[in-house]
């Protein structure tokens, strides 16, 4: 893209978007550190995880200042304006993404050792990684400017739902046949819940991706029940 | 005409051009434009200096026939009616469509003979007491009545530049045109008399077609509908304004709005 006739305007957009790629950078990490402390029972990587956020809020928090001082000082127009306002959606999207991650680390010292047999933990990393690698492709598309990129993101978000209803239908079945797991497997449909609520946010990144690189909003899609009905 | 344009044709158009072409001797400043101006929108002209904004503005009151060396090709219409046929009073023409230029430029008379001027020439004043309801109609028009109705004999050149700028808007109320055509009209004012001429011009909408020619985009975002970009002659896109100014459908609208022009 041609550069602004006044430099300083390219600089902050550049600088705003080196935000969001670090923020994003940061959110993977998180899911994906996460993830891997719930496998490993691994507290102290979830410690971590759950410090990090810090450094997710703060950002976000710089982003917002940024964005309103180049509405102030700049009046960006067209393209410069979607994706200015897209940066500051965006970001506030991130942030939760990064609260879903790190409560998922929270709840990993209150699982027990024994439930890493249950057959939900196997099937939960690659939830995981579904998800995270939507966040990733998401702001990849924002960073590219590319709107077929972030279609493919809405379109993988089916994925992480699909993830969701068969752990959702494997606990139930677990909690019945085993009550003392109850408690266990509790935490884990919320560890479920959040990456189904991540996939879905990842998703919303990428509506707005595709609105700022081509000025068309996606048209709405059918969008399945969170449950599906029991058969 | 592409579809998009055809589709922000406004069923009664006050005015139209048709592959309108302006040329300064040899060169040709304006190459086959065609828009139509509606009535109940306002509706901005801007690009970079040089791109014909000004010329093509000129088209549309016959202004360029005081340049010996331009010559205009094409259709304009008013009404329907071609303002370029031999049959057209130029002078009954510039009192439907009159114009406010870049600098305020009152005459050196008073406040009151400012205004009064025109409607004398065109004899549409009975008598003094028909003039008074004329000259304060027009100065309430121009949002000036307030500011200078204790003063109507003071020279008009004595108002500051806001207030003249003013003065010259209500001027051209007072003939009762159809068609107002604005040249920059804050460019030599301060933020808050630009302001001021920005809320007449909001306030004039609906009672004449507006056209206005601005270097100052965030100008044409307040204060039109609709916007025409021009650029070397031509004209690149004409939209709704909301979307000339967060979606541009052309390339070089893009790169000039968004400060990456050249």
């Amino acid at each position: 893209m041609a550069e602004h006739t006044i430099k300083a305007f390219d600089e902050d957009i550049d600088r705003l978007r080196g935000l969001i790629a670090e923020m994003g950078g940061r959110a993977e990490a998180a899911i994906e550190n996460a993830m891997l402390a719930l496998q490993r029972q691994d507290k102290t990587l979830a410690a971590e995880v759950v410090a990090d956020d810090r450094r997710i809020d703060a950002i976000e928090a710089e982003v917002e200042k940024l964005v309103i001082q180049v509405i102030a000082l700049r009046a960006p127009m067209a393209n410069d304006l979607r994706d200015v306002i897209a940066a500051l959606k965006i970001v506030g999207v991130v942030e939760r993404i990064g609260d879903y991650a790190k409560n998922i680390a929270k709840r990993v010292p209150l699982i027990a050792t024994n439930t890493r047999t249950l057959e939900p933990i196997s099937l939960l990393p690659s939830m995981g990684q579904v998800a995270g690698e939507m966040v990733h492709d998401a702001l990849n598309a924002f960073a590219a400017r590319d709107p077929e990129l972030a279609l493919a993101v809405v379109e993988r978000d089916t994925v992480v739902d699909d993830f969701y209803n068969s752990v959702f239908r494997t606990l139930v079945t677990f909690m019945v046949e085993n009550p003392k797991t109850i408690s266990e497997c509790a935490h884990l449909l919320f560890v479920a819940k959040n990456i189904e609520r991540i996939g879905d946010h990842a998703t919303n990144v990428a509506e707005m991706v595709y609105y700022a690189a081509t000025g068309q909003t996606l048209p709405e899609r059918e969008r399945g029940a969170d449950i599906q009905p029991e058969d | 005409m592409t579809e998009e344009q055809k589709s922000l044709a406004p069923a009664n158009p006050k005015m139209t051009a048709r592959d309108v072409k302006v040329f300064y001797g040899p060169k040709q400043a304006i190459k086959g434009v065609s828009i139509d101006v509606d009535m109940d929108n306002v509706t901005a002209f801007i690009g970079p200096s040089g791109c014909g904004k000004s010329t093509f503005l000129r088209t549309l009151n016959r202004m360029n026939d005081t340049v010996a060396s331009a010559r205009v090709e094409g259709e304009i219409t008013l009404d329907g009616e071609n303002i370029y046929a031999p049959s057209m009073d130029v002078v009954q023409l510039r009192a439907r469509v009159g114009m406010v230029f870049q600098k305020p430029n009152p005459f050196p008379k008073s406040i009151y003979e400012n205004i009064a001027y025109g409607p004398r020439i065109h004899g549409l004043a009975a008598g003094k007491a028909d003039m008074d309801v004329i000259v304060e109609k027009s100065l309430r028009r121009a949002g000036l009545w307030d500011e200078v109705k204790d003063r109507l004999s003071d020279s008009g050149t004595a108002l500051s530049g806001g207030q003249q700028q003013r003065l010259c808007i209500g001027r051209a109320i007072a003939v009762e045109p159809e068609v107002i055509l604005m040249d920059e009209p804050c460019s030599a004012l301060d933020p808050i008399a630009t302001a001021k001429i920005e809320e007449l011009i909001h306030e004039l909408r609906g009672r004449y077609a507006i056209v206005i020619v601005t270097h100052n985009m965030q100008q044409a975002a307040r204060v039109s509908q609709r916007t025409a970009f021009f650029h070397l002659g031509e004209l690149v896109e004409y939209g709704v304004t909301s979307d000339i100014f967060t979606n541009p459908r052309q390339e070089r609208t893009k790169d000039y709005i968004t400060g990456r022009y050249g």
